[in-house]
C-alpha cells in the first residue's frame, strides 16, 4: 500500500531532486524507514545518532501532527500524505560557534 | 552562495528586530531561488512561540526553561510555517530561509542554531544591541551538518 511522502525543498537534493516519493508502508515509522533506505543521505537530516527522529523534525499525516496520534506507530492508508516539517528554532544562548 | 534583499524588505527585517528587543524576533524569507543565488521578495514576521512556553515545550522542549526563554530562544510554530508555505506557493514564491535576532549578542550562529537547521535554507541572523539593529549576516548549513558557512548578503 503506497503512501505519498512530500520532501521539503532543502532535502530534495538528498532525494534524487524529487518533491515527493511513493513508499509502501502501513505505519509512519515504516514509511520513514523506507524513505531513508531508498535515500541514505536523508537519514542524518531526519534522525539523530541514536536513530531517533530529530527533536526539531515534525511529521504530519495529512494535517495531523503524529506527536498527537500514535507517533511512528501511526497507521497510514492508501492516499495518505506524509509531510516533514522542521521546527525552525534557534537562539543566542551559548553563543557562538561559526565556521 | 548569495542572498539578495529588496532594500525595503531588509529595512523591515531590521525594524522587526529592534521592535521586539529584548526578545528574539523571527520570520520567514520568501522569494525565488536561482542556482546559487536567492532573491528575497518579502520578509514576513512570524510569532516567536517561546512567548507561549506551554505550547513551545510540547513541540520542542528546551533543557532548562528557567534559563531559556523568548530572550535567548525562538521557535516558529510548524503550523504557522505550513500555512506560510501553502500561501507562498499559491503566489509563486518559495520559502528561502528564516531570520531571527540575537539581542545583545553577535550575528553569529550558536551551536543550538546549528543543531536545529537543515542545509539549503538561508538562516539570517541580526544582532540587536540595546534596541538597535546592528549587523546582519546569513548562513547555510553544510551538507554534513557540521558547520555553518557564511553567504553574501546584499540589499539590491
Amino acid at each position: 500500500m503506497a503512501v505519498k511522502v512530500v520532501i521539503p525543498t532543502p532535502l530534495r537534493q538528498f532525494a534524487g531532486k524529487k518533491d515527493s516519493v511513493e513508499i509502501d508502508a502501513s505505519t509512519v515509522g515504516e514509511a520513514l524507514a523506507g524513505l531513508t533506505s531508498q535515500f541514505g543521505d536523508l537519514r542524518k537530516h531526519l534522525f539523530n545518532e541514536e536513530g531517533k527522529l530529530r527533536s526539531f523534525v515534525n511529521v504530519y499525516v495529512n494535517d495531523e501532527d503524529i506527536r498527537f496520534l500514535q507517533k511512528d506507530q501511526t497507521p497510514v492508508h492508501e492516499s495518505d500524505v506524509i509531510s516533514i516539517v522542521p521546527s525552525i528554532a534557534g537562539g543566542s544562548l551559548i553563543c557562538c560557534i561559526c565556521s | 552562495m548569495a542572498i539578495n534583499f529588496k532594500p525595503d524588505e531588509l529595512e523591515k527585517l531590521l525594524a522587526h528586530g529592534a521592535r521586539d528587543y529584548p526578545s528574539e524576533c523571527c520570520g520567514v524569507l520568501l522569494g525565488r531561488a536561482d542556482g546559487e543565488s536567492k532573491e528575497v521578495a518579502e520578509a514576513v514576521p512570524l510569532r516567536n512561540l517561546r512567548h507561549d512556553p506551554t505550547r513551545a515545550q510540547e513541540l520542542l522542549p528546551v533543557d532548562d526553561p528557567s534559563r531559556e526563554s523568548e530572550k535567548n530562544r525562538f521557535l516558529i510554530d510548524p503550523e504557522d510555517q505550513l500555512q506560510v508555505e501553502k500561501d507562498s506557493r499559491a503566489r509563486g514564491l518559495e520559502v528561502l530561509g528564516y531570520y531571527h535576532s540575537h539581542p545583545d549578542h553577535p550575528a553569529r550562529p550558536s551551536n543550538y542554531d546549528r543543531e536545529h537547521a537543515w542545509p539549503w535554507y538561508s538562516y539570517v541572523i541580526m544582532s540587536v544591541e540595546r534596541g538597535e539593529a546592528k549587523e546582519v549576516t546569513s548562513w547555510v548549513l553544510s551538507k554534513d551538518r557540521l558547520r555553518f558557512e557564511q553567504e553574501d548578503l546584499k540589499a539590491l
